[in-house]
């Protein structure tokens, strides 16, 4: 997706699009009216400690007569708008639910690669109860992309996604595509499931939401990158509309629904939700639901639990015994990050907020035994010991990729990822 | 006064960097480039020295294929007034510019723009070279100061005051003007290049330049014949006396 999105940039430069990429919107500007009229970039070159370093630069306001936002899945300004707008509860939309994909891109044997084929499996190495999967594309120049989706509403606090991967990857069927390679990149990033019944009015007053953050990812397809560019398209279209013809916004919303985005989704609304009873069920029921109903069955399930309520008291699970990484196949956590070309300038404060910083302490450690410190896919979330013997919570802001997990599947909610300063994050190139 | 600064677009130092499979050098499709850190040092000296109303102009040039126009377009967000660009891609010769190459080149530039100050970073974060600032300032025939931590100019009397990182210590020069400065980490932090001066330096001028134009040929002097990877570290061995580490010291290692 890295290379299609700068390929992307190539085409709307030359059409005249200005792209300013390194700079972070971090905050909704409103006008007295409550109308969304732009974003405003975070000031830079801010220290640890919230002082200004020699370099410090303000942030700027970028006002526009339409903002949209595409910040991919739990965007952190979209977030803002749809509770500030209600626009879930404006159609009556679930809550939204995730999963969190981890990926990596080998380099693999010429004998062993096949442009263009593509391995999806289920189950191994993730239990009946929780649902997800893994994925092996086969690209160009040898290169194979490999990767496991674990959905976040996963209810064992002692599940490691990123440990899972690693175990996925010894499996023989897995194994014998990689050994040999060499992995070249490595990164993490939490994609949408709730589909159909989880889209949220995606129109406000000065702007609209587009792709993930909204939305459109067809899960029993495993694609959202088609949805999520027809709806840039239909905003565009509605866009101009707003802009030269005297039309409203709102059009956005009328369009996606005649389109074949909201058809494509309807048909596929009920396969994810069906997990919820179990692995067995599910596939049952996605059996009946694609060769018999084919999607048009007359009752809509709902999602269960929202992800960050599903997690269970760590007293009703055990831990469990990973496998230590090989360092060939499977890898421990800063070898990956190494991967992802990770970085943040480490003198700035840290862009994940703790909303009650006591409850890491009083909630998290002791009821669900510290489950970011499992699910991050970049070992931020540490509890160490402090001087008295004390379990602390240490946030390694430096290492974050970004990928929103501790936003979404925080017990308490208390994680609220925001953006760090401008230009620091993954990098991408490959993935 | 005019102020001359060159930099170069390497590949970011954040990325991890891979060797090609045929090892005729490293991976660099799909990688993020940025300016040479030493570079940006050197540009922020520059447009230090101009705001402290020592200098009229900055100039940044840039010598390689068309995507060093990006790297300029950088260096004149920060502040710097015009860009020039050495236009190597036609030349079939130039692909691979070695810093003779460059210093001819720059030499050729100062002939035609007669900055009082050649600033550059001490070396590029790619070939860790450091060679190109003391080459042009031995082909200009012009007074030196490398690896400056601290740069002092002085208008009426036309010289720089130089502190150097030296591997004793610390060295003070007085360069007569004008001269040439090579930048080391501890001069100055570069600044930020802020979204509105990005935007105003799109319109900002890069004048760009052929090899024939600017009359200087050039053969290709170093040839890269292989590039590998280091050799994996072993991993360490812990010895249970004092004697067996003698004893390895001698016999293993063979040094004592």
């Amino acid at each position: 997706l890295s290379q299609l999105v700068r390929w992307l940039g190539i085409k709307a430069e030359e059409l005249g699009v200005e792209i300013y990429p390194g700079f972070a919107a971090s905050e909704i500007l409103y006008d007295s009216n409550h109308k969304v009229v732009g974003i405003a970039t975070n000031d830079m070159g801010v220290a640890k400690d919230g002082s200004k370093r020699e370099t410090f630069q303000r942030g700027v306001e970028l006002k526009g007569r339409i903002t949209l936002l595409a910040e991919g899945c739990r965007g952190s300004l979209s977030q803002k708008i749809m509770g500030n707008y209600k626009l879930r509860e404006k159609v009556q939309a679930q809550h939204q639910t995730f999963a969190l994909g981890i990926k990596e891109v080998w380099e693999i044997d010429e004998s062993k690669h096949k442009p263009g084929s593509v391995l999806h499996t289920i189950g191994w190495p993730l239990d009946h109860k929780t649902y997800g999967g893994s994925f092996v594309y086969h690209m160009k120049d040898r290169q194979v992309s490999v990767g496991l989706v674990v959905a976040l509403d996963y209810h064992n606090p002692y599940l490691n996604p990123y440990e899972e991967f690693q175990k996925l990857k010894h499996h023989p069927a897995i194994k014998r595509i990689l050994e040999g390679g060499t992995v070249i990149q490595y990164g993490a990033r939490t994609l949408n499931e709730g589909g159909l019944q989880s889209i949220p009015y995606p129109v406000f007053p000065g702007g609209a939401i587009i792709g993930c953050s909204a939305g459109f990812l067809n899960v029993p397809k495993i694609k959202g990158t088609h949805t999520a560019m027809k709806s840039g398209m239909l905003a565009a279209e509605a866009t101009y509309g707003a802009l030269h013809e005297g039309a409203c916004m709102e059009l956005y919303w009328d369009k996606l629904q005649k389109s074949w985005i909201l058809d494509e989704l309807y048909r596929a609304r009920n396969f994810r939700p069906a997990f919820k009873y179990g692995l067995i069920p599910g596939l049952a029921f996605s059996a009946l639901e694609h060769y018999i109903l084919r999607g048009r069955s007359p009752l809509t399930l709902k999602h269960g639990k929202p992800d960050h309520e599903a997690t269970e008291p760590a007293s009703l699970h055990s831990p469990i015994q990973y496998p230590k990484s090989d360092g060939m196949l499977s890898f421990d956590v800063p070898t990956s990050l190494y991967r992802s070309n990770t970085n943040h300038v480490h003198d700035q404060p840290a862009h994940l907020h703790l909303r009650d910083p006591a409850i890491p302490k009083l909630v998290n450690l002791p009821h669900y035994a510290g489950p970011e410190s499992r699910y991050c896919p970049a070992r931020v979330y540490e509890y160490v010991q402090d001087d008295k013997g004390q379990p602390e919570l240490h946030i390694n802001a430096q290492n974050c990729l970004h990928c929103k997990a501790c936003d979404i599947k925080d017990p308490k909610q208390n994680i609220e990822w925001t953006v760090p300063e401008g230009g620091g994050g993954p990098g991408y190139l490959v993935m | 006064m005019k102020i001359m600064v060159a930099v170069k677009r390497v590949i970011d130092y954040a990325v991890k960097i891979r060797v090609k499979s045929d090892k005729t050098g490293v991976e660099m499709n799909n990688v993020k480039m940025s300016m040479n850190p030493f570079c940006e040092i050197a540009l922020e000296e520059a447009l230090r020295i101009k705001e402290a109303g020592f200098a009229t102009e900055v100039i940044a040039v840039s010598m390689g294929p068309a995507q060093c126009v990006d790297t300029l377009r950088t260096g004149l967000a920060m502040g710097a007034d015009r860009a020039i660009h050495v236009d190597t891609s036609t030349s079939s010769s130039a692909t691979n510019l070695t810093p003779l190459s460059v210093a001819k080149l720059l030499k050729k530039l100062v002939d035609l723009e007669k900055p009082g100050l050649l600033i550059l970073g001490k070396q590029a974060i790619d070939d860790d070279c450091n060679q190109t600032g003391q080459m042009v300032a031995g082909l200009l025939k012009w007074p030196q100061g490398t690896f400056a931590s601290k740069v002092i100019l002085d208008k009426e009397k036309q010289v720089a005051t130089v502190e150097r990182e030296v591997d004793g210590g610390l060295e003070t020069l007085y360069l007569d003007l004008p001269a040439v400065i090579t930048t080391d980490l501890r001069l100055n932090q570069p600044r930020y290049a802020t979204l509105p001066n990005i935007m105003k330096a799109k319109s900002k001028v890069i004048k760009k330049v052929t090899l024939e134009e600017l009359g200087v040929e050039i053969k290709p002097d170093l040839e890269i014949v292989q590039v590998t990877e280091p050799p994996k570290r072993k991993a360490g061995v812990i010895v249970s006396s004092v004697d067996e580490l003698i004893d390895k010291l001698k016999n293993e290692a063979h040094v004592i």
